[in-house]
């Protein structure tokens, strides 16, 4: 891992790939990332093809499991033990673990941030229960990495190849009957995020979301991950807020 | 407790502070947030003849010295940016915050047409940007490189619109005095200074330049000293109020900018650390940097490095 002159870009080497499922590999780099937080993010850069943001899988060392969809997506998966791929961050707010009960949603690819937070609250001797779901099987990931590190790990898909058949909602709120978390973290599609906010409020049950949004200067400066102000209104954010400063994570523990 | 307000052309500020364009100036909520946090005045992200994409990432880093960009002039094109501009005149205006709504054209001959659909949102002084350092690629030399080409967009806008205008132009040239003289004699009511600085950074490892672009515009508190001296010069030669801009992100930047001639003072990568609440930050600054040395209003600091420069000829 090299530090590169400006500030922010630091260049690391592939050390090892893992791959997830059909389109998502886990791509391990030889360096840690320094103060960071589950949750934040990092833009990757490769010379000649662009540069996207990415949750951290992991710090120390830095990994980041990356789903091929594009361009980007589909250079960096394509790379090998020993090529450089370009860091800055982290980069935004990430989850703050409160309480001891933790209940994590992870939808598709969303999974990604969730085993660096599992991680932090297993390290303190807190209980982890972790919800995943997918359309189908082939699109899971990390359920056996949670499971090791040991969490709970709950499966859903749409199309019931995997686990339970239907929506990541229903395997939450039968948790959260049986036994009510502290707080629930959730990363995912935001029609996912919103229901599960729905629930939470319903069961008046901290929770922190973690949006996705159009990325370009990941500074707070250009104004193109705005998030919706519709949905800023229903979660209480101000509007104006920003996923890639404000966020990723909208922390809304702290609401009546 | 120091005055910070001021009267800018007619239009009344609660204190010196302008939100630069193109920082957080693309939606009536992003606006509407720096005006609650305190901004004077907010100038809206140029907006051109069409809608336009931008650059490709990475579009803008932060460095130690403070910021580069390439974003490529981004926005809705002049007919869609109309409905974004009424919307957030509506929403600042109870707040007391002015809006300035900043154009620009790829010919001479459309800034007319993009500065007359943009005076139908009713801004409180339109800002024409012929200086923007990153679409060369795309339109050429900007029209801020001569005297000549700045006066000729002056005076097209000029035609177009009754609402009053700030022409805001580039560094990067040795004749800055010349060229506002001559963009005033069109009819510029206010000179805004400086856009960025073109510059790049280059990845040794990479052995690539850094940005999508290739080249971009510094901005931050490396071109500090680069905009005060800009401001210093127009400042001197032109009577027209100034929007000092370019690395300014402490209460004391501020009260330099002023001293250097700036009527108001345009902060836009400070936003970089902390986000919009900057601007209270600021204006907290400025206030006890006035209390402490005994300033009673901006009026008392405005242009004092030339008027100390003349006591001692
Ligand atoms: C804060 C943040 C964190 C993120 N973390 C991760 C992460 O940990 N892992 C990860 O894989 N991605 C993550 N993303 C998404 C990622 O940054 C890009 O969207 C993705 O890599 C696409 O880049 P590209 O150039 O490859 O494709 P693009 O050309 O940008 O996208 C190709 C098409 O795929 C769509 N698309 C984008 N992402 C997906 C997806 N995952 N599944 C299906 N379609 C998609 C796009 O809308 C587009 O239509 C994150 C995004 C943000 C804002
Ligand atoms: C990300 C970014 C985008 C910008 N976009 C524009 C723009 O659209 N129009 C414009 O006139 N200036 C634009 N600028 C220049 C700023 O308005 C300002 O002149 C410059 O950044 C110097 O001020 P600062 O040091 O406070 O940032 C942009 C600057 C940045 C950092
Ligand atoms: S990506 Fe530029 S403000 Fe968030």
């Amino acid at each position: 891992m090299t530090q590169c002159n400006h500030g922010l870009m630091q260049a690391f080497k592939l050390v090892k790939k893992v791959q997830e499922n059909e389109k998502t590999t886990t791509m391990w780099l030889d360096g840690n990332l320094e103060n960071a937080t589950p949750g934040q993010y990092v833009m990757a850069w490769l010379p000649d093809v662009g540069e996207k943001p990415f949750s951290l899988h992991s710090a120390t060392p830095l990994a980041l499991t990356i789903c091929a969809v594009g361009p980007v997506s589909r250079a960096i998966t394509a790379l090998n033990s020993g090529d450089t791929l370009w860091i800055r961050g982290p980069l935004g707010k990430g989850f703050s673990l409160t309480g001891k009960k933790h209940l994590l949603v992870g939808g598709g690819y969303g999974a990604a941030p969730l085993s660096y937070l599992a991680d932090e609250a297993l390290k303190r001797g807190d209980q982890v229960v972790t919800c995943l779901g997918a359309a189908s099987a082939k699109d899971l990931m990390l359920i056996d990495e949670l499971t090791r590190l040991g969490a709970t790990v709950h499966v859903t898909t749409d199309d019931g190849s995997f686990g339970t058949q239907g929506l990541v909602t229903a395997v939450v709120l039968e948790q959260i009957e049986t036994d009510k978390p502290d707080c629930l973290y959730a990363c995912g599609p935001t029609g996912m995020l919103m229901a599960l906010w729905d629930i939470c409020q319903a069961h008046k049950i901290p929770v922190q979301l973690s949006f996705e949004a159009l990325t370009r200067c990941g500074l707070g400066l250009c104004g193109a991950c705005e998030l919706d102000e519709t949905l800023c209104a229903r979660l209480g954010l101000p509007s104006g807020w920003l996923v890639c400063h404000d966020g990723p994570v909208a922390r809304l523990n702290l609401q009546n | 407790m120091a005055n910070l307000t001021v009267d800018f052309l007619g239009i009344k500020l609660n204190n010196p502070l302008v939100l630069a364009s193109g920082v957080l100036g693309t939606s009536p909520a992003v606006m509407e947030r720096c005006a609650r946090e305190g901004v004077g005045a907010v100038t809206s992200k140029s907006a051109g003849t069409e809608a336009r994409d931008g650059h490709a990432n990475p579009v803008a880093l932060a460095w130690q010295g403070g910021v580069i960009n390439a974003i490529g002039l981004t926005n809705p094109g002049c007919h869609a940016e109309l409905p974004i501009l009424i919307e957030t005149k509506k929403r600042l205006k109870p707040l007391g915050v002015p809006l300035f709504a900043s154009i620009f054209a790829p010919r001479l001959e459309d800034f007319g047409e993009v500065a007359r659909v943009i005076a139908e949102a009713e801004p409180d002084l339109i800002e024409v940007n012929i200086s923007c350092p990153n679409v060369a690629s795309d339109f050429g030399t900007p029209f801020s490189a001569t005297a000549k080409s700045a006066a000729e967009v002056t005076r097209e806008v000029r035609r177009a619109v009754k609402i009053p205008i700030s022409v805001k132009l580039a560094p990067n040239v040795y004749n800055l005095g010349e060229i506002a003289r001559a963009v005033v004699a069109e009819g510029a009511d206010a000179i805004t200074a400086i856009n960025t600085v073109p510059g790049m950074l280059i990845d040794a490892y990479a052995a690539r330049p850094v940005l999508k672009n290739t080249t971009g515009g510094l901005s931050g508190p490396t071109i500090k000293p680069v905009a005060l001296r800009a401001v210093w010069e127009i400042s001197q030669v032109v009577d027209v109020p100034i929007i000092g801009t370019g690395g300014i992100s402490s209460g004391i930047d501020a009260a330099e900018m002023i001293m250097a001639g700036a009527a108001l003072v345009g902060v836009g990568s400070a936003l970089v650390n902390g986000g919009p609440a900057v601007f209270g930050k600021i204006n907290t600054e400025l206030q006890e940097f006035m209390r402490s040395q005994g300033y009673q209003d901006l009026e008392s600091m405005r242009g004092l490095v030339h008027r100390r420069a003349n006591d001692t000829v």
